[in-house]
Order: structure tokens, then C-alpha cells, then sequence
């Protein structure tokens, strides 16, 4: 008879349990299916030389964050200082810009021709790299989102952690932060490092 | 729909300036109503239509939406990509509709999309091992609940042996009773009964 008093609280502590993990989780969080698998292959202009097209093997060799970012995004600006640090911690980061200005709500990029468009963008970015720094080992500007859509991206700042065969091991979603970079990434970071 | 709500606001504006004597439930019930009625145009953002690109061929176009309906938009995650105003359902939809284009087939987008966001694109998970408790789980639960609710049920029957010890006295109280025998009579027996 005792069981039915019990029952209850075994309901209700499972029900404490499960609230207590679900609603800790973030929802903006999704896992990517992209993680073990090659980086997805791309063809897009190099900011320093604008006439000229890079793949990601271009990259291959040594483990390197893939760091998605546009100068429109508030949490990117925020996160560019610590980007700053982990370059001068020997981190190598590269940076894909991510629709400058058609991600941006205060242009209309349908006023633009592609040329006057690609000639924004660069000014935009370069312009923020001489103010803000820049961390880039290397960066390619996508103008149209697509090639970010094979990287599954879905906002910006995201950060892939591809190792020295080219293989997505992680996806952080949202800027770096100190805490996030020190309880999180760096192991991951420095795993990768060992793995190649 | 305007119109309405121009005659919602002058009652209120009567309301506002005392001439109207309604009590609070019934103005609070009136402003309620009077910005249900106004919300969805200030919902309605034109920008959707400027920015998605139709394809001409209409039945290409219907396809891609009832494609794009199926879909979660991973930005705005409760609206599907068909629906939600954010830049990147936009250029999914385009994607989808390009492939469409192409001579693709649903299920060759439905993995591509896959593929690159994730099974969270989809509003109809798959159903296999590890989604098995998501599609049985509530059924599960409602069978469950059903004959836990049969079995009480059946206990408490038992127990206070409802309709199993009927006398013939009380089945002879039960047929005056239905045949329209005088209350009076009834209810003395019930209090004596009772007593």
C-alpha cells in the first residue's frame, strides 16, 4: 500500500529532473551533423587579394578555426577582442565574412549591382580590421550566404574547429568569450592540436 | 476591418471621457479587443514578398511552398521557412526553390537541407530507434492513464458494491420512485433511512 504514496514523488522528482536539464539547454543551440565530417568545399574570393579564389584546402595541414562573422553583427565586434588575443596566443584563425551586405537590415543590397555590392563589402571590412584589428590567418568573403548554407550556418559569430585533415570536430555557436574560450574551446583547441 | 476598429476606438473614446458607463471588466474586455484587431497589421511585415523570388512556372512555385511549409526555419525555429520573415528562410527558400528548378526532387532537398542543419529542419521527425519515445511516448502515456482511470475506476465499483447488492426493498423504493410515487412519501422513508 505504501508504493502509492511513493509513486508521486518519483513522478514529481522526475519531472523536477527533467525541467531542471531542459530548460538549461539552449534552444538556439543545434547540433550540427556537419561535426566528423570533411569541411564542405568551397570557392570564394580572398579578402586580401579580391581577383583571387580559395578552397578550403588551401588550409589543409595545421587545425585552424573557421570564425563566421560579418562587421553588421554586434556579437562578432564584441567577440573581435578576444580574437585578437588568441591570435597572439599562436591560434590560427580564419575568417569567413558572411553576407556583409546583404545580411545587413539597414541596406538594401537590391539597389546595388554585384560590382558596387563586392566594393562595399571590402571597404566595410577593411575598415573595420584597421580599427579593430585583424586576426585573420587568412579570409574569404561570401556576398551571397551560399556557401555558408553548406556549412549549415545560421547566424553569426559561429566558430567550426576543423582539424589538420580538413574535419569539422566542433561548432561553437555565438562569440568567444574569455569563459567560454577557458571551460570549453581550449581543450578542444588544443586536442586538435595533438591530433595532427 | 478598419472600419471596425475606428467604431472600437470612438466607444472608447466615449469610455475614456465618462459619457459611456461600462464596468471595468467589460472595457478591459473592449481594449482587448480593440488590439487583438489591430496586432495582426502591425505583425505584417511587407519585406517577405519583396525578398522571396517566385519562380513563373506556378506549379513549380506551389511545390516549392508546400516544400518550404514542411520545413523548420532554424533562425526563428516556429515558423517554417515558407513562413518566417528571417534573412536566412529566405535564402532557404530560394535554395529550395532553385533545386526545384534544377529537376531535383523533394526527398533529394529534404537531405540536402538535412544534411546541413540537421534533423531540426524537419517538423515531421523521422521514426526510428531514437525517436521511437517522441512518436509512441504520448500514446504510451494516454493508455497508461486510460487504464490506471479503468482500474480505479473498477477498484472503487467493487468496493462500495454500487449496483451489486440491490435489495428488494430498495428496487421496490427505486420502481415508486420512477413511477412518480408521491415525494412526500420518498422523503420521510430517505430520513427515517437516514436517521
Amino acid at each position: 500500500m505504501r508504493w502509492k504514496y511513493v509513486v508521486p514523488l518519483v513522478v514529481f522528482l522526475g519531472l523536477v529532473v527533467l525541467f531542471a536539464v531542459g530548460f538549461r539547454l539552449n534552444p538556439r543551440e543545434i547540433p550540427s551533423p556537419l561535426i566528423g565530417k570533411t569541411a564542405p568545399h568551397f570557392t570564394l574570393p580572398r579578402f586580401a587579394e579580391p581577383a583571387v579564389t580559395v578552397t578550403p584546402a588551401a588550409w589543409a595541414g595545421k587545425p585552424y578555426l573557421l570564425n563566421v562573422w560579418a562587421t553588421w553583427c554586434v556579437s562578432c565586434r564584441q567577440e573581435h577582442p578576444m580574437l585578437m588575443r588568441l591570435k597572439q596566443e599562436g591560434v590560427r584563425i580564419i575568417g569567413f565574412n558572411y553576407k556583409e551586405i546583404r545580411g545587413d537590415a539597414g541596406l538594401d543590397a537590391r539597389k546595388l549591382s554585384p560590382e558596387a555590392e563586392a566594393q562595399l563589402a571590402w571597404q566595410r571590412i577593411g575598415a573595420w580590421l584597421k580599427t579593430g584589428g585583424d586576426p585573420y590567418a587568412d579570409l574569404v568573403v561570401d556576398l551571397t550566404g551560399r556557401a555558408a548554407i553548406d556549412y549549415g550556418v545560421y547566424g553569426t559569430p559561429e566558430t567550426f574547429f576543423i582539424d589538420a585533415k580538413g574535419v569539422i570536430r566542433y561548432k561553437h555557436i555565438g562569440p568567444i568569450t574569455p569563459e567560454v574560450w577557458q571551460d570549453q574551446l581550449r581543450a578542444k583547441w588544443l586536442a586538435l592540436q595533438e591530433g595532427s | 476591418m478598419r472600419r471596425c476598429v475606428q467604431s472600437l476606438l470612438a466607444v472608447l473614446r466615449r469610455y475614456a471621457a465618462g459619457r459611456l458607463r461600462v464596468d471595468a471588466t467589460l472595457g478591459w474586455l473592449l481594449i482587448a479587443i480593440a488590439f487583438s484587431a489591430v496586432a495582426p497589421s502591425w505583425a505584417a511585415a511587407p519585406a517577405a514578398e519583396q525578398r522571396a523570388q517566385p519562380l513563373h512556372d506556378p506549379e513549380l512555385e506551389r511545390r516549392a511552398l508546400a516544400l518550404g511549409h514542411r520545413l523548420r526555419c532554424v533562425v526563428c525555429q516556429n515558423q517554417s521557412i515558407a513562413e518566417s520573415n528571417a534573412e536566412l528562410a529566405h535564402d532557404l527558400m530560394n535554395q529550395v526553390r532553385a533545386m526545384l528548378q534544377a529537376g531535383k526532387s523533394e526527398q533529394e532537398i529534404v537531405d540536402f537541407l538535412v544534411a546541413r542543419y540537421g534533423e531540426f529542419v524537419l517538423f515531421e521527425p523521422p521514426f526510428d530507434a531514437r525517436t521511437l519515445l517522441l512518436w509512441v511516448g504520448p500514446f504510451a502515456l494516454a493508455a497508461l492513464g486510460l487504464f490506471g482511470l479503468w482500474s480505479g475506476l473498477r477498484r472503487r465499483q467493487q468496493q462500495s458494491g454500487v449496483g451489486a447488492t440491490l435489495d428488494e426493498a430498495a428496487k421496490a423504493q427505486a420502481d415508486a420512485l420512477l413511477a412518480g410515487d408521491s415525494p412526500s412519501k420518498t422523503e420521510t422513508r430517505v430520513a427515517k433511512e437516514s436517521s
